[in-house]
């Protein structure tokens, strides 16, 4: 640094100069060049600095003052144009406040320089995109400048583009009529003012309903604004322009604003961004055009199977994982270097990519596992380094794992819950709700991957998810633990009630969260059955249980949480000695009385099962049973219900009214 | 089924001529490089080449299977009447399945049953979705097809590979190393079977010209980008000749030496020569032959005398022009003194815009060698602020009573020098070229060879043109109907009859010497013919009196002028031109199928 204080000392002591003219000139004539030399001048002079803020800011109404001014900002724009530190200090010593003052000046090439040096600060990531909205007369004279010229209209699009970053920045342009004001940018002469525009629209419309409606309807020069988008997607065009009109589509067409099924979207946009995942395009283009494409199809499997059969595309993507490609290791550094930078990002793009085009149909599904070494590579995807790749991996499997075939074959055969287990271990939330989504269809029943999963001690794993804050993994936690319940012996229950406690079975039935209360009751059913392990549970936890479930019979819940407690009911009735848990409990038979004449037949049928159960005769306390509940009255539900119009229903009551007279008779 | 062939041609439904119409307008945009007398593109299946299982119907375009469809030897194909032209660079075509079975769809070389089976077949099958390639094991391809999807077929003849489409989607390459002459083809093996063909008779489904825009434009960069290596260095100055030599062939001698001058270039060619041919030309272009005639044997003894079929060429044009009331011979009978021009309404201004250092502007005219029309060189207007008094030039000779002195000094529409002044010095030179320009521009825009716009538009820069009307009739230059033989006057007609007497004895001279030729019968033919009408502009051999009809006899002379001097008869600029149109279409010939999007007109502007 002293080197270099030396070396620029003189512009220092020119900066004292009286004739900020003569300040201007030294600097400019040795400034504006390397960047070494900027930066020299940034560290040392934050004199000038101020002095050009000051100047800028100054209020000189003399003929030259402009001149000089424009000059200023030249220089600093200059400064900008350095590193990142430059930015910072200029950001610090209030550049934007300054610069935002200066575009009320009415002379063009001052309002133009202003503009360029807030576009190259404005699209650094050190400053902080904010600034541009802190005083609310910026918007609106910035959108009544972009008349002016066309550079103007280049940098202020630009620097739009790059501030607008959260759904607050896009309502706020949005409001101040950045569409309508935009729009006719879309066919200017000038290709740069075009695709600014064009960049500017994606930004504004991406996962925005309000902006999206809004440009579904805008015409330029008697064009639809779609039109004009498809217009840029001719194969001849730059990619860039493609790429981006194709996003500008794609997010129109996620918002509800296009529909999935319209030619522009099916026969246009899609195969142009299938096209940007070709060979033959840059690796970043092949990123973006991957993601995109991902985003676009992700709800609609009809988009999917489209694109499944596009240009070999499940084919095309398995090159995504060919780099560094060993030739590019061999032939020049450069290459490799590029190569490298870019794996993560073309690995994570593919896995998306195939977790979108595999999310619903299962020949999808088949043709992406058999496209080659594609499940070494998930594997070896979910323990990379790079979280987003691990992410986008676990996506991917999950995505697959819908198969029951998939589960079955290919992934028992590359025993991937080794490296998902694994990856459960030590993740961040994001990839811990996709892994353990993922886990819990390789707990079905049918998977052959469930028996080493549940000897890997997963159950430990699962019960903790169910303690987290996030609802999305306290449901994948319950929800692979009713999973693993299912037709499970007696000795795995037994590990799931204790290593859950039933105090935080009790807490996941108060959870406020419907899907998790849902699966803890789905885990409680399988937990519940087949009659030794009913009578077991029910002798250790029945009261709290019996408690919990008055609990929830009394609350204010949804049709399909009552119908899944009165399962649960039927269930314990089905119990030999947890029976008469039931039995003795009038407050719960009155329940179930009740709920047998509920209007909804779903409860009908759920309560009728219960009663069905309760008199089912296999010992001899049978009598004493039908006795009592002859007493309670449900012999005459149970006749009413025999005349009642839901034929299932009426089939089950007729089974009980004969079991029961056949009782009444013997 | 040939009597469907027949049949279609008889058809005069309108719907069907009108499906014609749309036809042929779309093959021409799709396929703008196909010569189609020589490679014709497929229009419809042929029903010569087809299995007896298969019906044709709707001109050709359904076919339908007719056969038992028990097993694969039941299967049965048919092609279209012509294979697909190189020349197409890109071709497409679709089916839509109509009636659903076993679809084989491919393009093939011979008649297979079933497309893709045989050798150097091809097909892509809807009952499994397989692509097979000259064998009866397919590869699993793409998705299968049934009744009410559109496949198509598209051959890209620049890489010889193929892809299908499914309802307007790619589904990706199908065939690399594809072999030359495929014929669209359809196989069917299930009885009810039908299918429709679109060879472009209606819009298709896939948007192929998206696809062919971005082979376009890879080629295009192809071109632009090809390297020319070690022999960078001498580009520009390659570029530099070429102009300069075009410059000098059609005597724009100042623009020339100013071009010259700012390149440092050399001209071969010496000043007093190019001027010498400048005057020749300007004078067949102003269409005084006669002294054109004169000043070529006096400036070049001996070069009619070695061209004697120029010699009448020339000749005939001058017949022509005295009854045009122009040459020279009978102008001298004028009455009339010349009129004066009153104004050069933006001659100047109207000068095309101009491209002298940029090759590619001139070859407009590719195919004419008088292609200078329409173009001015971008140093005309330096070079006329460089010699701002040429106006003044006044007429010196007697004999030349045409020359026009212009009264009102227009420093940029310069006046018509004297002709024969041996020793034109150098404001003449510049006057002169100015002149030519002027007239080229004048050709260049009177397309439409009408005495009237001729008046119009020739008025302001040709002296000798103006004088016509000024004979004709003294002021209207709208009354083109009132122009006289001869521009009226009884001995010119007298001395016009004479001439054409010589003439007629030239050619009997020139038979008896060199044997019959029917080109210069012809061409006194029709030259005396025009003595046969009243009104010698309006009648059926009229457009021989056409100024544009001087350009061919001037480019001739001056291309002879040139040769005798051991000098290029062609400005390498159009030979270049000349030979890269040749070579496109070669490329066609010898089934490059880039040539398709290379071709030179694209690269002029």
């Amino acid at each position: 640094m002293c080197e270099v204080t030396a070396t620029s000392r003189h512009y220092v002591d020119r900066l004292f100069h009286p004739d900020p003219q003569k300040v201007l000139q030294g600097v400019m004539t040795e400034v504006l060049g390397s960047e070494l030399r900027t930066e020299g001048v940034v560290v040392l002079g934050s004199e000038l600095r101020t002095e050009c803020v000051v100047l800028l800011g100054s209020e000189l109404r003399t003929e030259g003052a402009v001149v000089l001014r424009t000059e200023c900002v030249v220089v600093l724009g200059s400064l900008a144009m350095g590193t990142e530190n430059n930015i910072k200090s200029l950001v610090d010593c209030h550049i934007i406040p300054a610069l935002l003052q200066g575009l009320v000046c009415p002379d063009l090439i001052f309002i133009e320089a202003c503009l360029r040096c807030l576009r190259t600060v404005f699209i650094s990531p050190v400053t902080p995109v904010q600034l541009l909205y802190t005083d609310p007369t910026v918007i609106p004279h910035l959108m009544s400048l972009l008349s002016r010229s066309p550079r103007t209209q280049d940098y202020i699009t630009q620097i739009f583009s790059h501030c607008c970053k959260t759904p607050e920045h896009q309502t706020v342009l949005f409001n101040h009529g950045a569409i309508q004001n935009i729009a006719p940018m879309l066919i200017s002469l000038s290709y740069k003012v075009r695709m600014q525009a064009l960049k500017c629209f994606s930004v504004l419309a991406y996962e925005n309903t309000q902006v999206s409606m809004t440009l579904v309807n805008v015409l330029v020069d008697g064009d639809l604004l779609s039109q004009v988008f498809v217009r840029m997607l001719q194969r001849d065009l730059p990619i860039e322009m493609q790429l981006t009109a194709a996003k500008c589509l794609t997010y129109m067409c996620r918002a509800g604003a296009i529909r999935t099924d319209d030619r522009c979207i099916v026969l246009k946009t899609l195969p142009c961004l299938v096209r940007m995942c070709s060979k033959e395009r840059l690796l970043e283009e092949r990123v973006e055009g991957a993601e995109t494409l991902a985003y676009l199809m992700e709800p609609d499997v009809e988009l999917q199977r489209i694109a499944s059969v596009t240009d070999h595309l499940v084919a095309m993507l398995a090159d995504y994982f060919k780099y560094p490609s060993s030739v590019s290791a061999i032939t020049d550094i450069k290459r490799l270097d590029h190569d490298l930078k870019h794996a993560h990002e073309l690995r994570q793009a593919a896995f998306k990519l195939y977790a979108s085009l595999g999310s619903n149909d299962e020949d999808i599904r088949k043709k992406i596992t058999e496209t080659e070494n594609m499940m070494d590579r998930i594997v070896s995807g979910l323990s990379e380094s790079s979280i987003k790749v691990r992410l986008a991996a676990v996506r991917c499997l999950h995505s697959l794992s819908r198969s029951v075939q998939q589960l079955r074959t290919s992934f028992h055969d590359h025993a991937v819950w080794k490296p998902l287990m694994k990856l459960l271990q030590n993740a961040p939330d994001e990839v811990l709700v996709m892994a353990s989504s993922t886990l819990c269809n390789l707990l079905l029943e049918f998977s052959p991957s469930k028996e080493p999963i549940l000897e890997s001690g997963v159950v430990e794993l699962l019960c903790s998810l169910t303690q987290s804050d996030s609802p999305a993994l306290r449901v994948n936690g319950i929800w692979a633990l009713m999973n693993m319940a299912f037709q499970a012996d007696q000795k795995v229950k037994g590990e799931i009630v204790r290593a859950l406690g039933t105090e935080q079975l009790f807490r996941l039935l108060s959870d406020p969260d419907t899907n998790v209360l849902m699966k803890t009751l789905g885990l409680l059913r399988n937990l519940l059955s087949t009659r030794p392990h009913i009578d077991q549970i029910m002798s250790s936890h029945g009261k709290q249980i019996m408690q919990a479930v008055t609990l929830i019979l009394e609350g204010e819940h949804s049709i399909e949480v009552k119908e899944q407690t009165l399962c649960i009911l039927a269930n314990i009735a089905d119990g030999n000695t947890a029976k008469e848990l039931i039995m003795t409990n009038d407050d719960i038979l009155q329940k179930i009385k009740y709920y047998m004449g509920h209007s909804n037949a779903k409860l009908q049928l759920a309560a009728t099962f219960c009663i069905s159960n309760l008199i089912w005769n296999e010992e001899g306390s049978c009598q004493e049973r039908q006795d009592k509940l002859r007493e309670l009255g449900f012999v005459d539900i149970l006749h009413k219900l025999t005349q009642a119009l839901d034929p299932n229903l009426c089939e089950r009551c007729d089974t009980h009214t004969h079991v029961h007279a056949h009782y009444v008779i013997g | 089924m040939a009597e469907l062939g027949a049949g279609s041609l008889l058809l005069g439904d309108p719907a069907f001529n009108y499906q014609e119409a749309e036809l042929n307008e779309r093959l021409k945009r799709l396929y703008p490089a196909v010569n189609e007398d020589e490679t014709p593109l497929p229009r419809s299946w042929s029903p010569k080449d087809k299995y007896s299982y298969i019906g044709l119907s709707q001109n050709n375009l359904r076919v339908h299977y007719k056969g038992h469809g028990k097993n694969h030897k039941d299967a049965a194909s048919v092609r279209a009447t012509h294979p697909i032209p190189a020349a197409c660079g890109i071709y497409y075509f679709e089916v839509k399945i109509v009636s659903k079975g076993l679809d084989f769809l491919s393009s093939l070389l011979p008649l297979s049953p079933i497309p893709g089976w045989d050798k150097h077949s091809y097909g892509y099958h809807g009952d499994d979705g397989h692509s097979f390639c000259s064998s009866g094991t397919g590869q699993p391809y793409g998705p299968t097809f049934t009744t009410g999807d559109v496949i198509g077929c598209c051959v890209n003849l620049i890489n010889n590979t193929c892809f299908y489409t499914k309802n307007g989607i790619s589904l990706g390459v199908a065939f690399t190393d594809l072999p030359p002459n495929l014929y669209p083809t359809v196989g069917l093996q299930t009885p009810g079977e039908i299918v429709d063909a679109n060879f472009g008779q209606q819009p298709f489904v896939f948007d192929i010209e998206d696809y062919m825009s971005e082979w376009r434009a890879k080629i295009h960069g192809m071109i632009a980008r090809f390297p020319i290596g070690e022999r960078l260095g001498e580009w520009q100055a390659v570029l530099q000749n070429m102009v300069s030599t075009y410059l000098v062939h059609h005597g724009y001698c100042a623009t020339a030496t100013a071009f010259a001058r700012a390149t440092e270039t050399l001209i071969q060619e010496d000043q007093t020569s190019i001027k010498n041919r400048q005057r020749i030309q300007k004078l067949v272009l102003a269409g005084r032959v006669g002294e054109a005639i004169e000043a070529t044997q006096q400036l070049y003894p001996g070069l009619l005398e070695h061209n004697p079929n120029l010699l009448f060429m020339l000749k005939c044009r001058q017949f022509v022009e005295m009854v045009n009331g122009t040459d020279s011979e009978v102008r001298c009978f004028s009455v009339r003194s010349p009129k004066s021009q009153d104004s050069y309404p933006g001659s100047p201004s109207l000068s095309p815009r101009h491209g002298a250092t940029n090759p590619n502007l001139h070859s407009a005219g590719a195919d004419s060698p008088t292609c200078s029309n329409g173009v001015t060189p971008p140093n005309k207007n330096k070079s006329h602020n460089k010699y701002p008094g040429v106006s003044s030039a006044s007429s010196s000779s007697s004999s030349s009573p045409s020359s026009v002195n212009y009264s009102e000094s227009n420093s940029t529409d310069s006046t018509k020098s004297q002709p024969h002044s041996g020793t034109s010095n150098q404001e003449e030179t510049s006057d002169s070229e100015m002149e030519i320009e002027a007239e080229h521009y004048t050709n260049g825009v009177a397309e439409n060879p009408s005495a009237r716009i001729m008046n119009g538009t020739y008025k302001h820069q040709e002296i000798l043109q103006a004088q016509d009307i000024s004979l004709g009739n003294g002021v209207a230059e709208d009354s083109c109907a009132s122009r006289q033989l001869c521009g009226g006057n009884q001995a010119a007609t007298e001395r016009m009859i004479q001439f054409g007497r010589e003439l007629q004895g030239l050619n009997e001279q020139l038979c008896r010497e060199y044997g019959k030729n029917v080109t210069h019968k012809k061409m006194l033919q029709d030259a005396f013919s025009l003595l046969a009408y009243s009104d010698p502009w309006n009648c059926p051999v009229g457009q021989q009196l056409d100024p544009m009809q001087r350009e061919n006899i001037c480019s001739a002379l001056n291309s002879a002028i040139l040769e005798s001097q051991n000098l290029p008869k062609q400005p390498p600029l159009m030979l270049a031109l000349g030979q890269a149109t040749e070579c496109v279409q070669l490329m066609a010939r010898v089934r490059s199928g880039s040539c398709s999007f290379a071709r030179v007109d694209n690269f002029l502007h």
